[in-house]
């Protein structure tokens, strides 16, 4: 996966909330069995319906970062929805909250997920909409969010990452990798696991 | 791995056993279990029991297996099925899609080449992943299980800690049998007193996430408690745990009693002899301790509950089925206001409509909700020796082969059949429409699934959430119906 140190990029305003991952990328892309190529399936439905869903406007056609309403990722547990985003030139999504397991997801292909408050995320939408061509810089080592408010005055919002998390994509870790470090603690753990427990092999 | 990409990061080791004098909850108990290195700073290493797989979500994960030139690490501990894309007519013709063929295909080459029991379509094994565990027994309680599929919370209706990952745990899984974890809160829904009539599981749950809201529970694992949970069948506790994800929590389950032994006694994967009366006596410790602490509770009493339908576009956007659309003028917050406006625009509904005066085009009945053998009874019972409406049309998809052989065996099909609705073959079918079972544009369901999300039946497609005998009540009159409206209909 490639590491994620920091971003600086236009954002785009989605101005909705609990933004499921059927939305993100339906089932019909689902049947692909490559790992990239979604960009045609992100948000598609929107794009298809909807003029002014906010990525039909040239303004924010070149967005990296996304800025969602509360509860973005929700439903089914496609990493689809991970790929579409990054393949739609994504590599930052900000919401007040996300669903556990696109977060999780997004951890695993160098996507960076942002919780800010609900009323920060108000302010940052604000700030897109008067002007689309602002850059806002995503540093994940310093953990925090800046972004121009026009003036010469500019805003900064800290944001949360684990430890652990943040390590592992600063550096663009992959878990198998690490876990494998580990294989001793695996057969220990093996050995004394219950003997009756099933297997899926044919019984019958 | 290289040791000085390690070094750029500092865990403290501590000891993997947590304490043991701390009351704990039932998930807590399950996941310390499994816990093969607990690290400071670090998340724990969880072994994983049972790893279940479908076409859709393990493809690239193989794929990834294949260039780092690893091996699958317990096979015997990983079953799959094909289930999303399979046809539910014709089903052991080639698939017509070419790229649903070719996603089946790769998991028919995958599982060969690996090592992994396959039930592909035409097997007796076959059919929806959450459907298959429990039906072979392979699902047990005290057991870690994933699936790259976020219904995976239905198994923990066995006591047994079951949620969803994305494909890259899947290949994480498939390599080291184990996954990266933080321990996670703990909620209680606890649901007392008796439900009325036609009153069901799929409603409890309906009301559980319209109260708590579709993500309301994330980083939560719900423990369902009370004597109305503990008076379920299993089918019906299988039907609410399926549903966690819909609140958004990592897993739900239900603590294992006599009712969960019985239904796992003589399935094929279940232990036997004294393996079984160790199991059984192991299964008995796995409750929540007294003392133990939630970090969220919510309380429900069943008899005041009514059958549940949704109105909206996400599963929380739901009400009792004697109310109306709500109007979102009505709503205080700026967001929710605007997310049912768009729900409303979406499905084609004006504040104010009573919800029984809403007409169908189709009742899908199936999915790992709704698909076991005691939803279609439920659902027969109500349509024997009638005839649904003319101007609908009825779907009904067992979740397994072995449903389906089980209807037909209790003449369940005939009844569908005499009643005009379709008997088809066992798949995911129109829960997601991967399959050509879909919803045309502006077409409106009632279905017994999971997900009212646009477009998630077809483009297009509206869709009403309902239990079992909502759905077949509902394609007897063409309206969303309660099954208590039908007598003397
Ligand atoms: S029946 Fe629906 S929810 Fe269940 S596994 Fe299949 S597609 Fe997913």
């Amino acid at each position: 996966m490639d590491a994620f140190t920091t971003h600086t990029g236009t954002a785009a305003p989605l101005r909705r909330s609990a933004v499921d991952t059927d939305q993100i990328i339906p089932a019909e892309y689902l049947k692909r069995i490559t790992r990239t190529g979604f960009e045609d399936g992100l948000f598609v439905a929107w794009r298809t319906n909807e003029p002014n869903f906010v990525l039909n406007q040239p303004e924010y056609a070149d967005a990296s970062i996304l800025v969602a309403g509360p509860d973005f990722g929700t439903g089914s547990s496609r990493e689809h929805a991970v790929w579409a985003l990054l393949d739609g030139g994504f590599r930052v999504v900000i919401s007040s909250r996300f669903a556990d397991i696109f977060k999780n997801n997004s951890t695993k292909s160098g996507l960076l997920t942002v919780v800010m408050t609900q009323a920060e995320v108000e302010k940052l939408w604000a700030a897109i909409e008067t002007d689309p061509t602002m850059q806002v810089t995503v540093d994940l080592q310093a953990k925090e969010v800046t972004y121009s408010l026009g003036g010469g005055q500019s805003a900064t919002v800290p944001f949360e990452a684990d430890d652990y998390t943040r390590w592992r994509l600063l550096e663009g870790l992959d878990d198998v990798g690490l876990t494998e470090r580990h294989l001793d603690d695996i057969e220990a753990f093996e050995a004394r696991r219950r003997a009756w427990l099933p297997t899926a092999l044919p019984v019958r | 791995m290289h040791p000085a990409e390690w070094d750029s990061y500092s865990g403290i080791d501590q000891s993997p056993e947590g304490d043991e004098t701390v009351p704990k909850t039932l998930a807590e108990k399950v996941y310390d279990a499994h816990v093969v290195r607990r690290t400071d700073g670090e998340p724990d290493l969880l072994y994983i029991d049972l790893h279940l797989v479908h076409e859709v979500t393990s493809p690239q994960a193989f794929d990834g297996l294949r260039a780092a030139g690893r091996t699958v690490r317990r096979p015997e501990l990983t079953m799959a099925t094909e289930d999303h894309n399979v046809p539910t007519l014709d089903i052991l013709a080639p698939i017509a899609d070419p790229v649903s063929r070719a996603q089946v295909e790769a998991l028919r080459k995958n599982a060969a080449e690996f090592g992994i029991r396959l039930a592909p379509m035409g097997d007796r094994d076959q059919g929806i992943v959450h459907v298959i565990g429990p039906q072979l027994g392979l699902t047990q309680p005290g057991m870690t299980i994933v699936c790259g599929d976020s219904h995976t919370s239905t198994h923990g209706a066995f006591g047994a800690l079951a949620f969803g990952i994305g494909t890259s745990e899947v290949e994480h899984v498939l390599a080291t049998q184990t996954l990266p974890q933080y321990r996670p809160k703990q909620m209680s829904v606890t649901v007392d007193g008796e439900l009325a009539p036609g009153v069901s599981a799929k409603d409890i749950i309906l009301a559980v996430i319209a109260q708590i809201g579709t993500n309301g529970a994330a980083g939560h694992v719900i423990e369902y408690r009370g004597s109305a949970i503990e008076a379920l069948s299993m089918e019906a506790r299988m039907t609410i745990c399926n549903m966690s994800i819909e609140a958004g929590a990592k897993a739900g389950l239900i603590a294992p009693d006599r009712t969960t032994s019985d239904f796992l006694q003589g399935r094929p994967h279940a232990p036997q002899d004294a393996d079984w009366d160790a199991a059984v006596e192991y299964w008995s410790t796995l409750r929540t301790d007294d003392g133990a602490v939630f970090d969220a509770e919510i309380v429900l009493d069943a008899s005041s509950l009514t059958p549940f339908v949704t109105w909206g576009t996400n599963p929380g956007q739901g009400l009792p089925i004697s109310e109306r659309v709500p109007d979102p003028a009505q709503i205080a917050d700026e967001g929710e206001r605007r997310t049912a406006e768009q729900a409303l625009a979406y499905m084609g509904l004006t504040p104010g409509t009573p919800l029984t005066d809403i007409e169908v085009d189709t009742v899908f009945l199936g999915s790992c909700t709704n698909g076991r053998i005691e939803d279609l009874r439920v659902a027969a019972d109500l349509l024997r020796g009638k005839h649904i409406d003319p101007s609908t049309r009825m779907l009904v998809v067992p979740g397994s082969v072995g449903v389906k052989s089980q209807a037909e065996a209790e003449g369940l099909d005939k009844v569908f059949v005499e009643a005009g609705a379709e008997w088809r073959g066992a798949g995911c079918s129109m829960c997601l429409g991967m399959n050509p079972d879909q919803l045309k544009p502006g077409e409106r369901s009632a279905s017994t699934s999971n997900r009212n999300f646009q477009g998630r039946q077809g483009k297009g497609g509206r869709t009403h959430l309902v239990s079992p005998s909502v759905a077949a009540a509902t394609a007897l009159t063409g309206r969303l119906t309660a099954p208590a409206d039908l007598i003397g209909a």
